[in-house]
């Protein structure tokens, strides 16, 4: 029985584990007041990216920081529609998204039915790991749940507590007082979708280096759209990130618990899809002007403009 | 020196066709980068892409058989983001109307003739589609759910519960265990214009449902509302305009004839449900290009539908002789909806350089 539990609160964390990294990302793009909806083709790029690198170079580290790189890279183009052309954003991170999973494709065409000689290991953290059942929950885990947790505290440390985060979350708010204290609103945007970019980056690596080992076509499977959702269930506040990334994982674990039982799968790979809807509706149900979205979400700002 | 933006004061039709072709070539030779960046040939690539499509009678043929669910679907969107409601669910409104108008097919089909039970199939399908729309519309009034969210995730669902059917309940007698209904009877199947697969009834539908929301746009009071409500809500409000009301009709409309699409593919061309990759290849995502290229004019997608039926055509094309995976097309899509932005903003500014 307490593997039982163990397992299946293993298997939560790891499926948690992309869907926090690219829901903090979200945050701090969205807290910056541009919507991105690109997320999906960028984890795409991430995850062939970070594939790629790693199958040459045997070296996971590396296939993380191309992914991130390459996630970064690819957003800059979102960046440039938003911001500098003032367009809407809706269409632009929709763009992104075909581009991104376009592109992921082709560049990945030649490595589908290859694998990677070995997922990323766990890393235990020495004596944590020892603590009965939660040292092993928690502390036996890949690089990848610790890196997601710890720049998880750091986004929700930064945004809230120091003058950088001040700066992003009031040109979310209100872009022409915020540009008016002498802030550039552009750079601010820029960096922060740019920032976004790396952490869908970095959950497409996740993905293909260390959920599997492989190149699948379409493996971010719709995670980038639950991580937009996400992004709206945790109010744009990474500590709640966390809570929402790992009850989604959770959900997605569900499935193959309940598989046994006889319910159909498909109706069980419906789940995260209606939970994400549920969520939104419990939400939704409640007072939505409490919702303290940033003000000037996914509205473009001109300066100069009143 | 120094660059100067302005607005540009007036814009003429003629600038309106020059940005377009202008956003299209750049697109295009962007796009012939990202193939050289891959190691294709993108002098080969982009030629074959529009000789398979335009460049030959049986390659336009396929053309105008992928246009009709793009216009359907592509005018219905027009709609919709005129009243700024992002569906990005079309393509499971499509499967829905699938679902809908098949059920009818294979149940009622046997014992009516063509002329009752083809406008019926066609109606459930408007109407499997119109539910499938109205649920996030419903969620966007009285909840304010994120539509693009909602809709997005109802794509999942329905995908799965069409799987769900397929290998389930509706599985097919007569396909030897293979994932998929029975054909439909010979009633409910539309006719083709000789020597290709155009199912014209679904054309005709095609056109005239383009002439009609085309004059609800721009001669009615609903399409004055749609336009309000998109513009500004606020004052949609005070101008006595029933939000709740209008964007319920908007998305019935938009995800009503995606069904009608679903209908014309089954019908058409499957004759069958099956797996819905297969039915819909992501027409309900490359309709929304449609509509933007189009400029949210319902009649301009005629056009646009052609286009882009095209390069799905070409995109087929390509992937047979040059062995490129068929998300090579999303290549085509996202980078020419980059530009066709790109072109909005130059033609909205004037840039000029100063000394």
């Amino acid at each position: 029985m307490e593997d039982i539990i163990v397992s299946v609160a293993q298997r939560t964390l790891i499926a948690g584990t992309p869907l926090l990294l690219g829901t903090t990302g979200e945050v701090i793009c969205e807290r910056s007041g541009i919507l991105n909806l690109g997320v999906e083709g960028v984890m795409a790029i991430g995850a062939v990216a970070a594939f790629i690198v790693t199958f040459y170079t045997q070296n996971p580290w590396l296939g993380i920081m191309a992914a991130i790189a390459a996630g970064m890279m690819i957003s800059i183009i979102h960046a440039f529609a938003s911001v500098s052309l003032q367009s809407n954003q809706v269409v632009s991170g929709l763009a992104l998204t075909m581009l991104g999973l376009g592109i992921s494709s082709l560049a990945g065409k030649p490595y589908v039915g290859k694998a990677l000689d070995e997922k990323m290991g766990t890393l235990a953290i020495p004596f944590l790991s020892d603590i009965p059942i939660l040292g092993r929950i928690f502390f036996d885990q890949t690089p990848f749940f610790y890196m997601a947790i710890v720049l998880a505290l750091a986004a929700w440390f930064i945004l809230s507590y120091t003058e950088l985060g001040i700066k992003i979350r009031s040109t979310g708010e209100n872009p022409k007082a915020t540009e008016a204290q002498g802030v550039n609103v552009s750079l601010i945007r820029y960096g922060c979708i740019i920032v976004g970019g790396g952490f869908s980056g970095m959950a497409g690596a996740n993905l293909s280096i260390s959920y599997s080992k492989l190149w699948i076509e379409g493996m971010t499977a719709g995670r980038g759209w639950i991580v937009v959702a996400l992004t709206i269930f945790a109010l744009w506040n990474p500590m709640r990130a966390v809570v929402g990334a790992f009850l989604f994982g959770g959900i997605f674990v569900l499935q193959y618990l309940l598989q046994p039982l006889g319910i159909s799968p498909n109706f069980l790979a419906m789940l995260p899809y209606i939970g994400t809807l549920l969520v939104l509706l419990m939400i939704g149900i409640g007072d939505s002007k409490k919702l303290n979205a940033p003000a000037m979400l996914g509205e473009s700002y001109k300066r100069g403009e009143r | 020196m120094k660059i100067r933006i302005t607005d540009r004061a007036k814009i003429t039709p003629r600038d309106q066709v020059l940005a377009l072709v202008f956003s299209i070539m750049a697109g295009l030779f962007v796009i012939g980068l990202i193939f050289l960046a891959f190691g294709v040939n993108p002098v080969f690539a982009i030629t074959k892409i529009f000789a398979g499509s335009f460049g030959s009678l049986y390659g336009f043929k396929e053309t105008i058989t992928k246009a009709i669910p793009l216009i359907l679907i592509g005018v219905g969107l027009t709609i919709a983001f005129r009243a700024k409601f992002w569906n990005i669910g079309a393509e499971s409104q499509l499967l829905m109307g699938a679902i809908f108008g098949t059920w009818v097919g294979l149940n009622w089909g046997p014992h009516l003739p063509a002329p009752v039970i083809i406008p019926l199939m066609f109606l459930a399908g408007f109407i499997g589609g119109a539910i499938w729309g109205l649920i996030p519309a419903f969620f966007k009034v009285k909840f304010a759910i994120n539509e693009v969210i909602s809709t997005l995730m109802m794509n999942y669902i329905c995908a799965e519960f069409l799987t769900f059917l397929i290998v389930g309940p509706w599985k097919g007698k007569t396909k030897f265990g293979f994932p998929y209904t029975d054909d439909l009877p010979e009633s409910a199947i539309l006719g083709l214009i000789s020597g290709s697969r155009i199912h014209y009834v679904t054309l005709i539908l095609a056109v005239l449902t383009v002439v009609i929301l085309g004059m609800i746009v721009y001669k009615t009071r609903f399409g004055y509302e749609v336009r309000v409500i998109g513009e500004n809500p606020e004052a949609a409000r005070y101008a006595g305009i029933d939000f709740f009301r209008t964007t319920l009709i908007i998305m019935a409309i938009s995800g009503g004839v995606a069904g009608l699409a679903g209908v014309g593919e089954v019908a058409g061309i499957h004759h069958y449900l099956s797996y819905p990759a297969s039915i819909s290849s992501g027409y309900g995502f490359t309709a929304i290009i449609v509509a933007w290229l189009a400029k949210l004019n319902p009649f301009f997608v005629i056009v646009s539908g052609i286009f882009f039926a095209g390069i799905l055509v070409g995109g087929d094309a390509i992937q047979i002789s040059l062995g490129l995976p068929a998300a090579t097309v999303e290549i085509f899509n996202g980078t020419l909806l980059v530009f066709l932005i790109m072109g909005d903003y130059f033609l909205k500014h004037k840039i000029s350089i100063e000394r």
